[in-house]
């Protein structure tokens, strides 16, 4: 989700917006030698198959935990003792932001902002911004431990490997770390809070593609751009249920997050193909511009994947499309303030605290549009109760 | 970008570069901030003055003010480098794919990547100088090049540095940082260059006006090829302090970090004219210090990090055009 | 390069072969290169040169082209423009939030963002003529104060929808029989590439924008009031650049990053289409070209395969050799 998005905020760099800019409109044709029917090509480096088998089975798992708040569910949790960590007395809770460079951070960031507001033993909630820089991250950290004030320190790393020995040096000096969202190379952290992950979120598109897909049908996979971790695995996972299955991926096409170039992919697409059946999505952010693709060329949207934004789900119902949403919870931004008071009150919390990963479908679709909020708003937020709902998600009353 | 304004005062530059080139009120500047930021932060209930904070900050301002430095240089000269950025990422991936995280391979680390930063600064600098092209289309281009080698090579980290490299990113002599060594020797060795070199006299003249320069027997297009080797050669210690922070370098690690157009605000902030022919490394280091204050403040007051962009925005054109209200008596009316 | 004398009347064969390659070496060479890449991509793929698929190709060449012909005005004038990718993301996000889906908002909605582009040119114009701050940071810190104010005020994210007939102008046409759909953004191409072609080319005004970036002195001595002139071209660049934003909104609906990286891209088609940074060169009808050109390039690299990261890589040498050949035909004709 991250580097897509990476520009908007930070002081531009003038070759990241090139990088991600400077091909926005170019139609992405695989070349007449090729793609139809070549496939979906060579597993890449990022795939794990014991990861893959695991997030495969977590999906049938029954968390535990109350049904109704979600953020508090975990799938076969190890617990672990906190005791060393209790405190009395109110809490500065410290988190060190990679950045809310993009609308789904946007979300979540709100979400656990409000979640704060809830714990009356909260004393303040203490964030700095990283604005999407590592460099910038790990100096946040230690400006953090410098101050002395926190009594629990919630990291969302900008990037994996950067952010590791900072997050070290956190553990090393005493304080209760959580981690959530992206992981870090230590399990130094007292607890890694994630939804179950981006294996099961390409596997669950692939699947409804391939069950609703006629067989031998053509089939179009959109990606946002390779190399990223998150996404590299909702790819690899989609790729392997992609392969067993009878049909015909006839494109694996790069869209930068573009919605301008995913419009102009798809219909030179249709213009080759003559139809399409399917589009599997890597992200939900392009998908109405996929879908709005189908419609300007005169033809029915096919089966499509999407995400929990506002905008498809509404499209979604509207056009009564077939579709389904998988989702990578932006209620997890709720699940790290909890998680810090629990562990300073000296709660067991899982080590690795996995969260339930819904999928949106025909059946429940209906209590996720949510009209009164803005087009990008994901709606898994679990923030539907909290005060200042929805004025402070952007929404109106 | 025009540098072909001839001032009455170019010859005199010549004899005595940066007539009205003193860093002392970009200073002055950074102690008002200074002092502001500091009771700001006290009257919030934080803690400014301490050794911690200090030293914070002080890290905070060595990646962006080594490569500050470098793009210091090249605007002196007239010039301006966009290929920073993405110098630095070249060099954080190559450092960590060459070491590996083995010790005995840092030399040659370190070795490939000067070897790539004026190999780069060499092609930025003639593309400019022989085939004429304006610095931003050139380094624009070299830019592209690079990104698409780089992101054609590499997807992701790759490699690492061993843990003796990573004193540079997180030792201390003492209260200071090593890395903040780095940056006051490569400050004190460009002072030393502009003011006290040939070659610094040059500059100065040859960004002050490139004809009149020539027409004094300067050898311009050499001095601009060097000040782009120098620059690029400051982007490899950007790159190189980061990889030692990161511990391993990716292809975004640079155009993340904005260096590119960070570095050209920080110097035209510390009073580098982006004409040319104007600007101290002194002020740079003052205009990279004020920018990491006032972060400082808006990590405090937890500063909506929309309204930083805003604000950043505003401070680099008040300074700018603070600058020019300042010398406008020194400088034509067309 | 303007071919005035008359062949005489009785012109052997061989006369008129030398004047067809006289007419063509009158030709901006930008459109030979132009026709030549779409050759290429034709004969890769023949479908490309229907009238359907290429007229969906200048539907997406649109808002690239319109933001050129504006930038173009500015770099002739010896100005940049960097805010134009900042004032495109900020027009979609404002016109979401202010339509709301309302089609009844679109009559007002359009003239109200026309002038605020209008204003924002003002705004770069005076900050880089009065207060003398150059254009790149003074049109950078437009560029940051943009993106920070335009997300300030929506709360992080885009909020509201864009009405159907606000998105038609980007998104639908008028249908011809037997050609299929004639887009609007490809119509409303024309008439602005005409128009401003006009107002460069034969007007006064448009002599005045050549001599401002040419020989501002020169300019200024003749009574051209120059500061008025580049000013007056910061203006027609902001609203090209609210038209490319309309254009590009109504084609893929509300996105938070809608203008990235295009302030970059429409200074590499005004490069490439013969411009030279600094001023006094360049056209609308070459800039448009330009556009169309690295539009096409990207088509023709992605036909033949290539992956993303080098198409990057051939953009950086396509810009780099644009320009080395402007400033060779730039050195020979004097």
């Amino acid at each position: 989700m991250r580097h897509p998005l990476r520009t908007m905020l930070a002081v531009c760099g003038a070759a990241a917006l090139l990088a991600t800019g400077c091909t926005s409109t170019a139609p992405e044709e695989g070349g007449d030698d090729g793609p139809a029917g070549s496939g979906t090509g060579q597993q890449s480096s990022f795939f794990v198959q014991a990861d893959y088998d695991e997030q495969i089975a977590q999906r049938a798992v029954t968390p535990t935990g109350p049904a109704d708040q979600p953020w508090l569910q975990a799938i076969s949790p190890q617990l672990v003792d906190t005791a060393k960590y209790k405190k009395a007395g109110k809490h500065t809770i410290c988190f060190s932001n990679a950045g809310v460079n993009n609308p789904w951070r946007v979300v979540g960031w709100t979400t656990m902002q409000a979640e704060a507001k809830l714990h009356p033993e909260i004393a303040a909630l203490t964030a700095v911004d990283a604005e999407g820089k590592d460099d910038k991250q790990i100096s946040d950290i230690d400006g953090l431990l410098a101050s002395k004030k926190c009594s629990a320190l919630i990291v969302s790393p900008n990037t994996t490997a950067a952010l590791t020995p900072a997050v070290e040096k956190a553990c090393q000096a005493g304080l209760p770390v959580i981690v959530f969202d992206r992981g870090v190379n230590t399990d130094c952290p007292v607890t890694f809070i994630h939804p179950i992950g981006g294996y099961a979120f390409g596997a669950t598109a692939a699947e409804f593609l391939t069950d609703k897909v006629k067989k031998d049908g053509k089939i179009l996979a959109l990606r946002i751009l390779p190399g990223v971790d998150v996404l590299e695995t909702r790819w690899a996972a989609a790729k392997v249920i992609f392969d067993k299955a009878d049909v015909d991926v006839v494109g694996v096409e790069f869209t930068d997050g573009d919605a301008a170039k995913v419009k102009t992919i798809v219909n030179d697409y249709l213009e080759r193909h003559g139809s399409i059946d399917g589009v599997w999505m890597d992200a939900g952010a392009t998908s109405v511009a996929a879908a709005e693709a189908f419609e300007d060329a005169g033809q029915k949207v096919p089966v499509i994947t999407g995400e929990d934004q506002q905008d498809f789900l509404r499209l979604w119902q509207e056009k009564k499309l077939t579709a389904v949403a998988p989702t990578y919870p932006t209620y997890q931004w709720r699940t790290p303030i909890v998680a810090a008071l629990d562990i300073l009150a000296g709660k067991q919390v899982p080590k690795e605290w996995v969260l339930p990963q819904p999928t949106i479908t025909e059946e429940n679709l209906g209590q996720y549009v949510l009209p009164q909020l803005p087009p990008l708003h994901y709606a898994l937020c679990g923030c539907e109760k909290m005060p200042g709902f929805p004025q402070n998600w952007g929404g109106d009353q | 970008m025009t540098t072909s304004t001839m001032s009455p005062s170019a010859p005199l530059r010549l004899a005595a570069p940066g007539t009205g080139s003193s860093s002392a009120p970009v200073w002055f500047v950074f102690g008002g901030v200074f002092a502001v930021a500091w009771l700001l932060v006290e009257l919030n209930g934080g803690q400014f003055m301490t050794v911690d904070n200090l030293q914070n900050m002080a890290v905070r301002s060595v990646a962006l003010g080594l490569v500050a430095v470098g793009q210091t240089i090249v605007l002196i000269g007239g010039s301006l480098d966009l290929s920073v950025a993405y110098m630095v990422s070249v060099t954080a991936v190559s450092a960590s794919f060459v070491m590996q995280g083995d010790p005995d391979r840092m030399a040659l680390g370190i070795a490939v990547t000067l070897a790539l930063g004026v190999g780069v600064g060499l092609v930025n600098g003639l593309v400019i100088t022989r085939l004429r092209i304006n610095a931003f289309i050139a380094t624009l281009g070299t830019s592209l090049v690079m990104s698409g080698i780089l992101n054609a090579l590499f997807t992701n980290f790759t490699g690492s540095v061993p843990r003796e490299f990573q004193a540079l990113g997180y030792n201390a002599l003492g209260p200071v940082p090593v890395a903040v060594l780095l940056l006051l020797a490569v400050v004190a060795l460009a002072w030393y260059t502009l003011r006290r070199t040939r070659f610094g006299y040059h500059l100065y003249a040859v960004g002050g006006s490139a004809e009149v320069a020539r027409l004094s027997g300067v050898r311009t297009d050499r001095v601009v090829v060097t000040a782009h080797v120098l620059c690029s050669l400051t982007a490899v210690l950007t790159g190189l302090f980061l990889v030692s922070r990161l511990r391993s370098g990716a292809p975004w690690v640079g155009p993340d970090g904005g260096y590119d157009l960070e570095s050209i605000a920080a110097a035209v902030v510390g009073g580098t004219a982006l004409a040319g022919g104007r600007g101290t490394v002194a002020g740079t280091l003052a205009g990279v210090l004020i920018l990491a204050v006032v972060d400082q403040v808006f990590n405090e007051f937890e500063v909506n990090a929309f309204l930083k962009t805003l604000i950043r925005g505003v401070i680099i054109v008040g300074a700018v055009a603070l600058y020019a209200l300042r010398n406008r008596r020194d400088e034509e009316v067309f | 390069m303007t071919v005035t004398a008359p062949p005489p009347a009785t012109a052997a064969p061989e006369r008129s072969a030398s004047r067809a390659w006289r007419l063509l070496r009158a030709v901006p060479p930008i459109w030979l290169v132009l026709a030549a890449v779409i050759v290429l991509i034709a004969w890769r793929n023949p479908t490309f040169v229907e009238p359907a698929p290429f007229l969906a190709f200048l539907r997406r060449c649109a808002p690239l082209a319109v933001l050129a012909a504006g930038q173009v005005f500015v770099i002739i004038a010896g100005e940049f423009d960097l805010s134009v990718g900042a004032l495109v993301t900020a027009v979609v996000v404002v016109a979401a939030r202010l339509s709301d889906g309302d089609a009844g908002n679109t009559w007002w909605l359009i003239p109200l963002l026309l002038a605020g582009g209008a204003l924002v040119g003002l705004v770069n114009g005076l900050v880089t003529t009065r207060l003398r701050v150059p254009s790149f940071i003074a049109t950078l810190g437009m560029l940051l104060v943009l993106s920070g104010a335009v997300f300030l005020w929506s709360g992080g994210a885009p909020r509201g929808s864009l009405a159907d007939n606000f998105r038609q102008f980007g998104r639908f046409g008028v249908e011809i029989p037997g050609l299929g759909q004639l887009p609007y953004a490809v119509l409303i191409l024309v008439a602005i590439g005409v128009g401003l072609w006009l107002l460069l080319s034969h007007t006064r005004f448009g002599h005045q924008v050549y001599a401002a970036g040419g020989n501002p002195r020169a300019a200024g001595l003749s009574g051209v009031d120059v500061r008025r002139v580049r000013t007056a071209a910061f203006v027609i660049s902001g609203l090209s650049a609210v038209v490319a934003g309309v254009l590009l909104g109504g084609f893929t609906g509300v996105t938070a990053e809608a203008g990235v990286g295009y302030e970059f891209q429409a200074i590499a088609a005004v490069v490439l289409g013969g411009a030279v940074l600094g001023g006094g060169r360049g056209s609308v009808g070459a800039a448009l070209a330009g556009a169309l050109t690295l539009q096409s390039v990207f088509t023709l690299l992605n036909l033949l395969g290539l992956a993303k990261s080098l198409r990057d890589a051939v953009q950086g040498l396509i810009i780099i050799g644009a320009a080395a050949y402007a400033a060779h035909r730039l050195r020979r004709s004097g």
